[in-house]
């Protein structure tokens, strides 16, 4: 008969080796697409790509007003989507236990947070882009701070519960009003990872493609009016990458790479803060 | 029930049938007990006994939560706490609070202490550095901390937090100190520096103090009440209460017999 500590070293060894591979298959498909991309997009990474605008078919030219479009209205949705999430984050961390208005937002914002982004491009379109008449930069601002606001919502309202009520209790034990004791202490205890949650939605929001289709569409010129048509990196990418010209295909693999690095970066430094927090924490 | 030790002349606070639940469960069952002024009481009693619950009634805390509840009446100054017209952050700067843990806030150690100091009064800068000082002395912390007064306070040591704690809570100048078992999470060193403090703070303040230490109890404090199953069995002279005690239950958890 195998004892017990002979069997769960088996178990154990299975476990792991089990682990392991599945890690392995993870990891796999993500340094394939790594490879694909440094090695299609390297190529396109040069300085005419940040100096020079996206170019017809048979010119040469660059990512300019894609990337100041993007930088744009990924930063004008972040303004916007961040007060507001981080205000109903804290609603539904600290005013949320009493009564029906805090679990019915937190299930709609649950809901938000999943939905497929064409969607919200679509919802856009709809009450927006097709009432006024025609695409613009500020329709593609409101669908991406539509997906920031739930990812910020639920980003605050998880960090604020992860502060201990003791903390609360010892602000409020000195006569703190409720106001101050979420400003001056619960903001300030988990304030990393509040700016976490905010760099993870721009990371999000950076790559997103479906809602900019139907709200910015995407504008082949220097544009700086939020009014109209503005170009972006994500539908460029789409554009270029779908045409038949070799040089646009260049373009799109070394934009996409651009989005990825930034991206990561923007991952990167939420971690950086993160693992700070954490040693604040402990 | 119990004679209530000084009651006539010196009651800081006097506490009046009072019920507390929680939603359902009846936590305590009709308490009246009168706590002196400049004098250090102690609750004592098994875990579960409601010392601490007691303990939080006097400055309200309960209702941060909502399903909590209070019943009957806990008269300071004239004026009766549990009164919802009583302004309760008013109420709550006049009376300090200590937890079991150390809740250092986020910030410096200075802004720690200065914290509820700058809610209810405007000093300028120097009355507010001479406050802080005062405070952090006062808790026998300012030695050790006097260089760094702009560092985390959560970087100091669990006794440290600790006494960081009490100053900040000295520092609003309240007339009622809560300390609910302040030492549990200390070490006998820390436990000791903090007991010598809580001897000298009621020339001071008025001391209530939650402890599951019966020997903390008896070097601290001057009165003593026990508590069992949310009621007040017995209430007396720190003395009598270990010496001669007058009830059996008393008699039972103090040597150990029970709890």
């Amino acid at each position: 008969m195998v004892s017990i500590y002979t069997r769960r070293r088996i178990v154990n060894a299975i476990n792991l080796i089990g682990s392991v591979l599945a890690m392995g298959i993870g990891l796999a498909w993500l340094f394939w697409i790594l490879f694909t991309l440094f090695n299609k997009g390297l190529g396109g990474m040069n300085l005419a790509l940040f100096m020079q605008m996206t170019p017809a078919p048979d010119e040469n030219g660059g990512l300019l007003n894609a990337i100041a479009g993007s930088i744009a209205m990924v930063s004008i949705a972040t303004a916007i989507g961040t007060p507001i999430g981080i205000m109903a984050g804290t609603y539904l961390a600290e005013f949320g236990q009493r009564g029906w208005l805090a679990p019915v937002t937190r299930f709609i914002n649950d809901i938000l947070l999943s939905a497929p982004s064409i969607v919200i491009g679509l919802f856009v379109y709809t009450v927006y882009v097709a009432r006024v008449g025609h695409f613009s930069g500020w329709a593609g601002v409101l669908a991406l701070s539509l997906i920031v606001i739930p990812v910020v919502v639920r980003t605050t309202e998880d960090m604020l519960r992860l502060i201990p009520n003791s903390l609360r209790e010892a602000a409020a034990a000195l006569g703190a009003p409720h106001w101050k004791i979420i400003t001056l202490v619960t903001w300030r205890a988990s304030k990393a990872g509040i700016l976490t949650g905010i760099l993870l939605a721009i990371a999000r929001i950076s790559g997103e493609t479906a809602p900019l289709l139907f709200t910015a569409l995407n504008n082949q010129f220097w544009s700086v009016d939020m009014n109209r048509p503005m170009a972006n990196l994500p539908v460029a990418i789409f554009q270029f990458a779908m045409s038949p010209y070799e040089y646009w295909q260049e373009l799109a693999w070394a934009g996409a790479l651009l989005i990825t690095l930034s991206v990561l970066a923007l991952n990167i430094i939420a971690r950086f803060f993160l693992r700070k927090h954490e040693q604040i924490n402990q | 029930m119990n004679e209530i030790p000084n009651l006539a002349n010196n009651a800081k606070v006097t506490i009046h049938d009072l019920d507390f639940f929680y939603a359902k469960y009846h936590a305590l069952k009709s308490i009246n007990m009168a706590i002196t002024k400049n004098k250090v009481t102690a609750f004592i009693g098994p875990s579960g006994c409601g010392k601490s619950t007691l303990l939080r009634t006097f400055n309200r805390m309960y209702q941060l939560y909502p399903s909590q509840e209070a019943k009957g009446k806990i008269i300071m100054d004239g004026k009766n706490i549990l009164d919802g017209k009583q302004d309760l952050n008013i109420l709550r700067a006049k009376m300090g609070m200590v937890f079991q843990k150390p809740t250092p806030f986020p910030m410096s150690i200075f802004d720690n202490v200065a914290f509820g100091v700058k809610l209810y009064e405007t000093l300028n800068r120097n009355e507010l550095a001479e406050r802080v000082e005062w405070a952090l002395d006062k808790a026998a912390l300012l030695d050790e901390v006097k260089d760094k007064l702009d560092h985390s306070g959560t970087s100091l040591s669990g006794g440290q937090q600790q006494r960081l704690c009490i100053a900040r809570t000295i520092a609003v100048k309240p007339e009622v100190v809560l300390l609910d078992e302040p030492t549990s999470a200390l070490d006998p060193i820390s436990t000791a520096r903090i007991e010598d403090l809580i001897f000298t703070l009621k020339q001071d303040y008025t001391i209530v103090i939650v402890t599951h230490n019966m020997q903390q109890a008896a070097r601290v404090s001057d009165y003593t009440a026990y508590m069992y199953l949310g009621e007040l069995i017995e209430f007396g002279n720190t003395d009598t209460i270990f010496t001669t005690p007058k009830q059996r239950a008393t008699e039972d958890y103090i040597t150990g017999k029970f709890g």
